[in-house]
């Protein structure tokens, strides 16, 4: 395929992330990747780099002065353009869709690139869809222990059974329309607010 | 209101997004019947690249990023219409407090006059190079930015070449104060409540404002993609009168306290209040316990502050040229002319009986004190609009200009 290997830059904070990106670009044949995470000293290490292609995260604060160094500074010794071809507007909207940008150097041909951002928009995406399964995981721990602190508080002041609280709160979320989660929630913050001073203070 | 309109706007974390703030948080984008939703951003790149693929219908942006767009100078572009400024002002200098230990030597004192700071800073300079030691290295937020501009004006017209007597590099403001604490630059400038971070915290000191090197300044706009702007005249002129009653709320300084809290709370910049009311008040803590009055600092609705000059974009488009961004060319001229749509602003206040310049440019440092001027609607009363090197800005006379501040006149 690739005649010469592109060197490409790869600068994102996140480092699990950068890692299945270069993961990536290597399984698709790219040797020539740098990972970097830290923008401090950026400059010289572009110019020890000299990537063809740079992959950053739109996250990252210091966008602006990194297109300001790819534009003006000594350090980057061929002109940067940005994305794979600016009048390529469906993947310019996949890329920010998917939080990446990519800048190439110009003269680049764009069916060697495309690839690449194709890749990185991807990768992006997977990494977006795991966090956000994490998120989810860790939504439904904490709403587990909100329900099991409610059932608590209702066992206690209206001496039921775990079975009878837990269907308490059901049926409560049933006829309000809302989840046992934020019934839950409801519950456990009215009894915070309730409970003489000293007690349920944590 | 029966019909509602959604408008998605990007904001970056500063002061002069206050605007937009009040516009959704007192109510006034709602009673327009629009559902005014503010996305917070990291970058100006985001920004634009944002509302290049619709991501965002309208933002807050840099008053000369629309212009930059349309040239083609930014590696994203889109069609980006300015139908409304979001107020004049609102940036200072700071420097890091040994080099005000320097310019104080030189005579700088703290009154923020930019001919006598900038004076101590050149001596400052020269010293420093026949030391041999480093150039000193200022920040600013952007390349197509105010602060870039106007930074690089005060250091020329004191005699200071922007681009070898000292080192210009970008940093986003809310590092500012840190890379300033950090001994990594020298001095920034930057919209607020970035300045007041590094007096407060006891590692900054300001030399000068906005408002001193050019009166009545422009500093951020409503950047529109002219896409959307053609699909939903409506929706941008409901939108225009909702930050038009938003500017005039957040002149009122009965509301100031109320302002300061909403800008302070989380959604927005997530800093302490007591960082908002200076530039609010005009009470400026310059650092070393003093406070200079700058009624003039950041103005949200008087002196027509809300209204798209084309001199305004003009002026930046001089500025391009003169610091080797663009070329001066008829065809670029008229972009930059196009950029900023007044016709715009007019036909969607004219309903308010708002005050509105009758003309679409003016001759900036034309006014040396306030003047009413003619207007429909309300009555009008612009300036000063003085540079503080007493130079005059005619946009009739562009070509002129253009040669005229050639750093090497040859």
């Amino acid at each position: 395929m690739a005649t010469t290997s592109l060197a490409i830059l790869v600068i994102d904070e996140n480092r699990i992330r950068a890692s299945i990106i270069e993961e990536g670009l290597r399984e698709a044949g790219h040797d020539d990747v740098t990972l970097v995470h830290d923008v401090s000293g950026i400059a010289r290490r572009i110019a020890e780099i000299n990537p063809d292609v740079i992959v950053i995260d739109l996250e990252n604060p210091n966008r602006d002065m990194l297109e300001n160094m790819f534009q003006l500074s000594r350090a980057v010794k061929r002109p940067i353009a940005m994305f794979v071809d600016r009048s390529d507007q469906a993947s310019i909207e996949a890329a920010v869709d998917a939080g990446v940008s990519a800048y190439v150097v110009d003269g680049l041909k764009r069916e060697r690139v495309k690839p690449i951002l194709d890749m990185a928009i991807s990768r992006f995406n997977a990494f977006s869809r795991l966090a956000r399964e994490l998120d989810e995981v860790r939504g439904e721990l904490e709403n587990r222990k909100l329900i099991e602190r409610a059932k608590g508080i209702l066992m206690q002041s209206k001496g039921l059974s775990e079975d009878a609280a837990y269907a308490l709160l059901r049926k409560t979320a049933m006829n309000q329309n809302r989840k046992i989660a934020e019934i839950a929630q409801s519950l456990v913050t009215a009894a915070g607010l309730l409970s003489p001073p000293g007690e349920n203070d944590e | 209101m029966s019909a509602q309109h959604h408008v998605t706007a990007g904001f970056i974390p500063l002061l002069d997004s206050a605007l937009l703030v009040a516009a959704r948080e007192v109510g006034f984008a709602a009673r327009e019947g629009i559902d005014l939703t503010l996305v917070r951003e990291t970058s100006w790149a985001n920004i634009r690249d944002r509302l290049a693929v619709g991501h965002f219908d309208v933002a807050h942006m840099l008053a000369p990023m629309p212009i930059a767009c349309n040239l083609g100078l930014t590696p994203v572009t889109s069609d980006t219409l300015v139908p409304m400024a979001l107020g004049l002002g609102g940036n200072a200098v700071t420097v890091a407090i040994d080099l005000w230990d320097e310019m104080a030597e030189f005579g700088a004192r703290p009154d923020l006059d930019p001919t006598m700071t900038g004076r101590a800073l050149d001596a400052v300079i020269s010293r420093r190079a026949a030391e041999g030691g480093d150039p000193l290295r200022f920040a600013v937020v952007h390349p197509h930015s105010g602060h870039n501009y106007e930074l690089r004006y005060w250091l020329a017209a004191c005699g200071i070449m922007p681009d070898c007597d000292v080192e210009i590099v970008i940093v986003p403001p809310p590092l500012m104060p840190d890379a300033l604490a950090a001994g990594r630059i020298d001095g920034y400038c930057v919209g607020e409540p970035w300045n007041m971070a590094s007096v407060l915290a006891g590692t900054g000191r300001i030399v000068t404002v906005k408002a001193a090197i050019w009166k009545s300044s422009p500093e951020k706009v409503l950047g529109v993609s002219a896409a959307w702007a053609e699909a939903n005249p409506d929706t941008l002129s409901a939108l225009l009168r909702a930050l038009f009653r938003s500017a005039l709320w957040c002149a009122d300084a009965s509301n100031r306290d109320d302002l300061a809290d909403m800008l302070a709370a989380p959604a927005y910049l997530a800093r302490p209040r007591e960082w908002m009311l200076p530039a609010l008040s005009g009470r400026i803590r310059i650092g070393g316990g003093e406070e200079r009055l700058v009624e003039d600092f950041f103005i949200p609705h008087a002196k027509a502050a809300t209204f798209p000059w084309k001199s305004h974009a003009l002026w930046y488009y001089t500025q391009m040229v003169r610091w080797g961004q663009v070329c001066a060319t008829r065809d670029n001229e008229a972009v930059v002319r196009d950029t900023y749509r007044p016709d715009i602003y007019r036909a969607a206040l004219k309903p308010l009986g708002a005050a509105l310049p009758g003309a679409n440019a003016k001759v900036e440092g034309a006014l040396a004190r306030p003047t009413a001027v003619g207007s429909a609607g309300a009555s009008l009363e612009l300036g000063p609009d003085g540079f503080f090197d007493g130079t005059i800005f005619d946009p009739d006379e562009l070509d002129i200009y253009i040669v005229g501040q050639r750093p090497d006149p040859e």
